[in-house]
């Protein structure tokens, strides 16, 4: 194993050269990237680096990281658009790479309302560039935000809106927002989230057709007829895989490049991050079949896994890992872990906290006797003790005792900082 | 071998928690608890995932390991 090539320069692309560099691999290595940007981090994309006064720098590493340290060759600002695993190749422009080992971390696309590509005053959130847009539009003295799609990100850029003082609509095809993602019941406490911070959230509604005047948006009108007036529209319908590039080449391609359980696509070629789909052996007996995620601890941890099976196919073994996400909203934080079983709310329990009014709250899942998910809403304590029972196959009723124990230590907790505050009152008289 | 924490960068993601609980805790607040800063041979694997594993960066490690 000589030239191990990664195409896609994100983060999982930048954990899988680090990851074997790490390793004292010594081979040549290439890092394909069609962004001309060095890779950074998207989640502040969608969060500080819209809310902040100041922009935080996203960036993961220098420049002279990769040519110094690191030893990579890096090949920027040209898409790959052709893989031919026969040959062992891929092409990056008109240059021809070859490769003893490949990792594809090319991501996703956002996706986009067609025909609203070029109009002014319409976004996406995904790369760099889409948000030095927005961050211009939402204080260049917009006034009005309408949000298609009530997912995380467009959840989080309505909670930028509200904080810069924007009125902010979401608009969501969906009866109950997020319900694939975290089930009915939560996508319901979710929404309250937005509802407290003063954003409408008009849900079961349809696009029917932006609205434009002299090129730029002006609103949107809904199935029922109804307009909804704009300044800025942000489109967040969620992302498609970036697999374009590997028409042809021979790889099974759906919703995502499919690989075998050590993320192997084909000899010689792994998949790590947005573009990977792969059966999670974690959760076999209770969700069959592949996943796909599009969260950053997965695309961090799969980029280095890849890369090293990519240059000892001897030695890869299964890749299990428990889903991790966070979300920042309005001044609070959602976090998940594990999956949502979708066979109802019956599966839920909240085991603190109350999640009528949008939490504070945590809320575990079930599906046949193991917990396999868990929620939190501002309660950061939580949802990682979980996550270990969850890895480890634990039962519900494991679950259900950590929830007593916890609930025990937080209402000693309490107690405490009250008599605390009763010592100190009675020292203040 | 010891645990070094960017506070500025930490966010109490719990990543960290989750990989190695006998060192990470993050409190009701949000706040990273450190349980120790010394790490042992024996949670040095452990220690090594939840560095790599912290959204933030906000984890690293550094001097020899003690026997
Ligand atoms: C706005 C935003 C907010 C987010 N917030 C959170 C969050 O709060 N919590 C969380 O867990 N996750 C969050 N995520 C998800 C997380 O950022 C992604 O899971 C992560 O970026 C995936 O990394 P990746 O390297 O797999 O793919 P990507 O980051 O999508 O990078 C893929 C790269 O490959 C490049 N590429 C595509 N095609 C080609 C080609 N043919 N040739 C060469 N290069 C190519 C792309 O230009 C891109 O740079 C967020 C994502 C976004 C966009
Ligand atoms: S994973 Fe990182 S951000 Fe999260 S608590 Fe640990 S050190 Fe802090």
């Amino acid at each position: 194993m000589t030239h191990l090539v990664v195409v896609g320069a994100s983060l999982a692309g930048l954990r899988a050269v680090e990851a074997v560099r790490r390793d004292g691999f010594d081979g040549e290595v290439t890092l394909v990237g069609a962004e001309e940007h060095l890779p950074y981090d998207r989640p502040p994309l969608s969060k500080e680096y819209l809310a902040a006064e100041e922009c935080p720098d996203p960036r993961y590493r220098e420049e002279e990281t990769f040519a110094g340290d690191l030893d990579v060759e890096l090949l920027l600002g040209t898409p790959a658009s052709a893989l031919d695993t026969a040959a062992r190749t891929v092409t990056v422009g008109d240059r021809t790479v070859s490769y003893d080992g490949l990792v594809i971390a090319t991501g996703a696309h956002a996706r986009t309302l067609p025909g609203t590509e070029h109009l002014e005053g319409v976004h996406t959130v995904r790369t760099l560039d889409d948000a030095i847009a927005l961050r211009a539009a939402l204080r260049g003295g917009a006034r009005r935000l309408t949000v298609v799609g009530a997912g995380f990100i467009g959840s989080e850029v309505a909670a930028v809106g509200r904080k810069l003082g924007l009125e902010v609509t979401i608009l969501e095809a969906l009866e109950t927002p997020l319900a694939r993602a975290v089930g009915e019941r939560m996508g319901r406490a979710l929404t309250h989230l937005h509802r407290r911070h003063g954003t409408e959230v008009r849900t079961g509604v349809a696009v029917e057709e932006v609205l434009s005047a002299d090129g730029r948006v002006t609103g949107v009108r809904l199935g029922d007829g109804t307009e909804v007036d704009t300044d800025v529209l942000v489109v967040g319908i969620g992302a498609r895989p970036a697999t374009d590039w590997l028409e042809g080449s021979g790889l099974t391609i759906d919703d995502g490049v499919v690989a075998d359980e050590t993320l192997a696509a084909a000899d010689g070629v792994y998949v790590a991050g947005d573009v990977a789909r792969w059966p999670n052996a974690l959760f076999s007996d209770v969700a069959g079949g592949t996943m796909r995620l599009e969260h950053w601890t997965s695309a961090a941890d799969q980029g280095g896994r890849a890369a090293r099976h990519a240059v000892d196919p001897a030695a890869a073994k299964p890749y299990e890992t428990v889903p991790y996400f966070w979300s920042d909203w309005y001044d609070g934080r959602v976090q998940f872990v594990g999956i949502a079983p979708d066979d109802g709310d019956e599966q839920i329990e909240v085991v603190a906290g109350d999640d009528a009014q949008g939490g504070p709250f945590t809320a575990i899942y079930r599906a046949g006797d193991r917990i396999v998910g868990a929620l939190a809403v501002d309660m950061p304590a939580e949802v990682m003790k979980y996550r270990r029972l969850i890895g480890a196959r634990k039962t519900w009723g494991d679950a259900l005792e950590l929830a007593e124990q916890r609930r025990a230590q937080r209402a000693a907790k309490a107690q405490q900082a009250a008599q605390q505050a009763g010592e100190q009152r009675g020292e203040g008289a | 071998m010891r645990i070094n924490v960017d506070w500025d960068r930490c966010t109490g993601m719990g990543m960290c928690e989750s990989l190695a609980p006998d060192v990470f805790e993050v409190d009701d607040d949000g706040s990273l608890i450190l349980h120790t800063e010394e790490i042992s041979a024996d949670q040095e694997a452990e220690v090594r995932e939840a560095v790599a594993a912290c959204p933030t960066e906000a984890l690293s490690l550094e001097g020899p390991i003690d026997a």
